[in-house]
């Protein structure tokens, strides 16, 4: 039984930790390809449809996104429970979507301008009122080409 | 010191891993992953004065979808359910047996099919101003569905492969014999402005 003799003072070696900074590093960049910068605090509650038929987006910079929803908990208070528009960081109105889509033209190159597509990122909750006067002043502005955000199942639940 | 052949001293590289750590908590919590998926729709071109266009479209090659408030589905003047609208417009869109009381079809000449029939129906859309998105969505994803599987079906019949992997051309012709026609009304405006 000399294989299990406790005194013959050989330690396990510790593991080896010099490939771990190497580890972490794959997963870092992994992530920094993969995913976008969160470029907007969302204000309103927004759980969109599901969908069974969806398209998807392939080019990123393209794509504005319009949310409308209801005001989160911390903003109840001022801005009430009824659904509100907002664009990039600030709350909006009907009104402002064709500034909205104006500036948005102009960020983007030329040649991409027609190709733009307006993300309407909408509450399943809302009523249809709002988003058919968005849809109004998206059509003022010749903004036409429009994806309702919508999440992807194989089945519509019922 | 002076001519001294001392090492300098590797740096130490065990706070490597710690450093790429926080760099990936950071990029973790400021990013998002890409979801854009939705349905893709085309509105149609504004026109200052809502002129009433009168375009003669023969009732029977309207299918008339109705929403109202109470997310109540009235399909062709009858009560009907989500789960019922696909296969309705199916049978109204294909008229496989030339019914009188649905959509007239007309030869028209399509590449790689030759002349075809091709149905004049249209999808007609309305719902009022208090429906829930969700059923709004949830009808439009219904008659998107309606003619996907149209295309689909007649894609494997004529290539032997779903629409989606058809080329461009014969994706261009399918389309052209199931047309995405959809046209919505304005919402009703029900008990004035808000």
């Amino acid at each position: 039984m000399s294989k299990f003799r406790k005194d013959d003072n050989k330690e396990l070696p510790p593991i080896s930790t010099a490939s771990l900074p190497d580890v972490v590093f794959m997963l870092l960049f992994f992530f920094m390809v993969v995913v976008q910068m969160r470029d907007v605090s969302l204000m309103v509650k927004v759980k969109v449809p599901e969908a069974t038929e969806v398209d998807k987006i392939e080019k990123k910079s393209l794509v504005s996104y319009i949310y409308i929803g209801e005001p989160l908990q911390q903003y109840r208070k001022v801005y009430g429970t009824a659904s509100r528009i907002q664009l990039n960081d600030k709350w909006a109105g009907v009104n402002d979507i064709q500034d909205f889509i104006v500036v948005e033209r102009e960020a983007r190159d030329e040649a991409e301008r027609p190709q733009m597509i307006t993300a309407l990122k909408v509450d399943e909750n809302t009523k249809m009122g709002i988003v058919a006067d968005v849809k109004t002043e998206l059509r003022k502005a010749a903004a036409l080409h429009i994806l309702y955000s919508s999440r992807k199942v194989s089945e519509l639940a019922k | 010191m002076g001519k001294g052949k001392k090492k300098l001293p590797e740096v130490p590289a065990a706070s490597l891993a710690d450093i790429a750590f926080m760099l990936l908590i950071f990029f973790l919590v400021a990013t998002q992953m890409n979801v854009d998926n939705g349905l893709e729709r085309r509105l149609p071109q504004w026109v200052e004065e809502e002129q009433e266009t009168d375009v003669d479209v023969n009732e029977r090659n309207v299918f008339v979808v109705l929403v109202n408030r109470n997310n109540d589905l009235l399909v062709e003047n009858e009560w009907s359910s989500v789960a019922d609208l696909r296969e309705k417009a199916k049978e109204f869109m294909a008229n496989p047996n030339d019914d009188p009381n649905l959509p007239e079809k007309e030869l028209k000449d399509i590449p790689l099919f030759g002349p075809t029939m091709v149905s004049k129906g249209v999808i007609s859309l309305q719902n009022d101003r208090d429906t829930k998105y969700e059923m709004y969505i949830a009808v439009q994803n219904e008659l998107v569905g309606a003619i996907n599987d149209l295309r689909n079906e007649l894609a494997l019949s004529k290539f032997g492969k779903t629409f989606e992997k058809c080329d461009e051309e014969q994706q261009e012709a399918i389309k052209d014999i199931y047309p995405q026609k959809i046209s919505e009304a304005e919402p009703k405006k029900v008990g004035g402005e808000k």
